[in-house]
């Protein structure tokens, strides 16, 4: 216990830090979370950007960051969805142009009345953009005996306004987020919540920029949630993950700003940039690598139930005339060889559909003939269908089969069977094995 | 105070005018090809690039330090285009992402840089952030007049195949245009310019001097080659009244104040100019609505009077006097009509159409008519014609049409009547 708390007194400067970065991400996680999902992300952006000249008139006003100066942040962060909407249908420029014109209008203001004005105030121009999170510690006020940064507890309040937000609004903004047509028809005010949340993004923004700064503050608005997005299809998990992002990011980014003597905050954003590289690479479904081991496993799937029904065509064949018997190098030839062929045949063999007879001859097992029965019953009914129905000629039958067998199951062989009277053969000539007939090995 | 600028300002004031041209040039096609946040992106993500290069270079020289920025500036559009191909995240996240790491990680550097470094050659980098045309010397001038110059005859030589990919890129492929290497050749157009405005401007600000002479340019024309001239003249102007107003108020840094000004310029085009300002747009849907008022009045009185063109003795007809929804409109609407000889006050109340009234009167009905014949008959065209005029439909629709119209009123004449 003296240990921990010996622990906490050494290294109090760096934890009230990282608890500032924290509380700062999670609020922006959580409403980065709707941006991303409404793809409005560059919305956050602007308002991030435009809220900077309310933050300094607010300075210039009052001195210290304070109420007026949120008020007038939140309601110049409102006005910059609002002027982008309306500057795109009043002028008719593009939307991506007027969002483009107006932040950077507002904060080419902001650095001009920050550079130029607010000189004698107690201002600096590299806080307010980049953010001074190093600085947190020092400015402190006493909340019930406890000397706490100030910073830490405006941006505490954030979060839990934020969480509070998100909670009471939360099936409206699900509703909004994923079915806007939705909203309208459930007259669910989507306007309003929607300038709710660009005014709660801007809340979060003039708290943030003390901490990340304002340029940084998309960093935590956007990655985190777009990170997690790669992580879950759930609107709850995706919240959750993407706070978890963003509280790893502060505080991985906190130790390795301060091994390399650099600023936090733009290790923060590096941080979660990494962390959003890492998940698109990884993320087990969204993820490159989850996307290509899926499509490695199907790919090997196709290639093992046709290894098998072509070992099923040769017994048929054996059983009425005697030929070569099937060998591996025939076999992998056949599939085009490569490691796709061994690897199927490897596969087949592990879930005991196929075992090695003597010579590298290749034998199903009941299980094994039993599946590629399946496979070729799926083939030849496929074929009878697209000459029963479609009337194609004999000889443009197998390619479409090939493809479309490995996706029939066996409720749809049986209504093909339906369709097609219960035909026994093919057009071919040869038989459709029926559904519920037992293989038998073909004689030795 | 100096009103006769020295050598170093007319250098700084030849640069920005420059790179503004170049800027405006590059921006019109940033613009059409709805690229304008990509300019954004690419400035931020090139900060790191600088900085490595003034890392690794040692001392700063602009070319050295551009060429990095334009490198990483090219490999962060590059990120973005990856991460829309290979991921589910969609294009406005990934330019958020690309944008901020990328940032991040030039901030990232350059405190790197200003804790290693020696003081004396560290001083710039910052200025990076939001530009600072001080610095600059007659080499850079030459180099941003140079690559405006090899922009101004790229976009000459490719006027035609640049108009093709930006306006229809899918009919350039279809013809058989090498559209991939157009639209790289673009953007590596927009990249370039961007990279160096970074000096002036600075990261931030760089997306402004991009879109705001090529947002502005547009309201005056239709035409992309005017477009493209104007927006090089509105470009070169914003970057030099900037410089001269932040040199002569002694406002620093400048790109704030040069995006300023280009912001005030982009205002007053949005408000004035002629046919898609606003001021123009509102006073032509108000003309507009006047006219479809008096059309109304005048169809309304044509009913009242009948067939008898000249009935004076008709009885009085209170139109103008009915209260209710639009009575004070369609009470202006007279008194317009009044005036211009179109209608006269009979006596006892009411009102009566004169001769030329009639005439008009007329026209308007057969409009109506054939308007609504149009729609009968391709009602795939309606949208088309959405704001048609009554009045004016002779001009709008080619002859034959109208023709055709008339024939199928001719034979079907009673179904049509309203």
């Amino acid at each position: 216990m003296n240990a921990l708390v010996q622990l906490l007194t050494e290294h109090r400067l760096a934890l009230w830090t990282i608890a500032a970065g924290s509380l700062c991400s999670v609020s922006c996680a959580l409403l980065g979370c709707y941006l991303v999902l409404r793809r409005m992300s560059l919305l956050g952006d602007a308002i991030s950007h435009a809220v900077l000249p309310g933050i300094v008139i607010a300075f210039l006003l009052q001195g210290r960051a304070s109420l007026p100066a949120f008020i007038a942040a939140v309601v110049v962060g409102m006005l910059t969805a609002y002027g982008t909407e309306s500057l795109t249908a009043l002028g008719r420029v593009p939307e991506d142009t007027s969002m483009g014109l107006i932040y950077t209008s507002l904060f080419a203001l902001g650095v001009f009345l920050l550079t130029n004005l607010a000189r004698n105030v107690d201002l600096d121009p590299g806080c307010v953009l980049y953010g001074a999170i190093e600085l947190v510690p020092l400015d402190r006020q006493e909340v019930w005996g406890l000397e706490i940064p100030r910073a830490v507890v405006s941006l505490g309040l954030t979060a839990v306004a934020t969480l509070a937000f998100v909670l009471l609004l939360w099936k409206e903004l699900k509703i909004i987020s994923f079915d806007p047509a939705l909203a309208q028809a459930l007259a669910l005010r989507a306007g309003l919540v929607h300038y709710l949340l660009m005014g709660m993004i801007a809340w979060v923004t003039v708290a943030s920029f003390e901490a990340v700064g304002s340029i940084l503050v998309i960093a935590m608005l956007i990655v985190p949630p777009a990170t997690a997005q790669l992580l879950t299809d759930r609107l709850d998990r995706m919240l959750l993950w993407s706070v978890i992002v963003g509280i790893l990011s502060s505080i991985l980014g906190y130790i390795l700003a301060a091994r390399l003597d650099t600023t936090v905050a733009g290790m923060m954003a590096v941080v979660a940039g990494c962390q959003f590289t890492l998940a698109a690479l990884v993320a087990p479904r969204h993820g490159l690598l989850g996307q290509f081991v899926a499509r490695f496993l199907l790919s090997l799937r196709i290639v093992s139930e046709d290894l098998a029904a072509m070992l099923y065509r040769a017994e048929e064949l054996a059983r009425r005339s005697t030929s070569a018997p099937l060998t591996w190098a025939r076999c992998a030839r056949a599939l085009g060889g490569g490691p796709a062929a061994w690897l199927s045949a490897l596969a087949l063999r592990r879930r005991g559909k196929m075992q090695f007879g003597p010579g590298f001859r290749l034998q199903l097992t009941d299980a094994g003939r039993e599946s590629a029965r399946s496979l070729v019953r799926a083939h030849r009914l496929w074929e009878a269908f697209l000459v029963e129905y479609f009337g194609l000629p004999l000889d443009h039958l197998h390619a479409p089969a090939e493809r479309v067998e490995h996706y029939i199951g066996p409720q749809l062989q049986d209504r093909l069977a339906a369709a097609l009277e219960h035909a026994d053969t093919d057009p071919h000539g040869r038989v459709i094995p029926s559904a519920g007939e037992t293989p038998s090995p073909p004689a030795p | 105070m100096n009103l006769v600028p020295s050598y170093n300002t007319l250098i700084v004031l030849a640069g920005t005018s420059l790179l503004g041209a170049g800027a405006g040039l590059a921006g019109c096609f940033a613009m059409l090809r709805r690229q304008a946040l990509l300019g954004d992106a690419l400035a931020h993500a090139g900060l790191p690039g600088l900085c490595l290069a003034f890392w690794l270079w040692g001392e700063r020289s602009l070319p050295v330090l551009l060429l990095g920025a334009l490198v990483s500036g090219i490999a962060g559009i590059m990120a973005i285009a990856a991460i829309g191909r290979f991921t589910r995240v969609k294009q406005d996240a990934a330019i958020g992402i690309v944008l901020s790491t990328f940032f991040g990680a030039g901030m990232v550097l350059s405190r790197m840089i200003q804790n290693r470094v020696s003081s004396g050659s560290r001083a710039g980098l910052d200025s990076y952030n939001l530009g600072k045309t001080a610095g600059m010397i007659s080499t850079d001038v030459y180099l941003i007049g140079g690559i405006a110059l090899v922009a101004l005859i790229m976009i000459v030589a490719l006027y035609k195949e640049f108009k093709l990919v930006s306006f229809d890129p899918a009919f350039a492929r279809v013809q058989g245009w090498p559209a991939t290497a157009l639209d790289l050749l673009l953007t590596l157009l927009v990249a370039i310019m961007v990279v160096i405005g970074l000096p002036a401007v600075g990261v931030v600000l760089m997306a402004a001097m991009l879109i705001l002479p090529a947002a502005a340019a547009r309201f005056w024309t239709d035409r992309l080659g005017v477009m493209l001239v104007l927006s090089a003249l509105i470009g070169a102007g914003i970057g030099g009244l900037g410089t001269l107003a932040s040199a002569q108020f002694s406002l620093s840094p400048a790109g704030p104040v040069i995006v300023l000004v280009g912001t005030a310029a982009f205002t007053v085009s949005l408000l004035i100019a002629p046919r898609r300002g606003v001021v123009a747009r509102v006073l032509a849907e108000t003309a507009y609505h006047r006219r479809l008022d008096e059309q109304k009045v005048l169809a309304g009185l044509r009913e009242a009077e009948g067939d008898e063109p000249l009935a004076v003795e008709l009885p009085p007809w209170r139109f103008a006097a009915t209260a209710g929804r639009g009575a004070r409109r369609r009470r202006a609407a007279l008194q317009r009509l009044m005036v211009q000889g179109f209608v006269r006050p009979i006596l006892g109340g009411g009102f009566s159409l004169l001769p030329s009234g009639q005439q008009r009167a007329d026209l308007v009905e057969r409009g109506r008519k054939l308007w609504v014949a149009l729609l009968l008959r391709y009602p795939e065209l309606a949208h088309g014609y959405a704001e048609l005029d009554a009045e004016t439909i002779d001009d709008l629709l080619p002859a034959k049409i109208v023709a055709e119209l008339e024939a199928d009123m001719a034979s079907a004449a009673p179904e049509w009547s309203p």
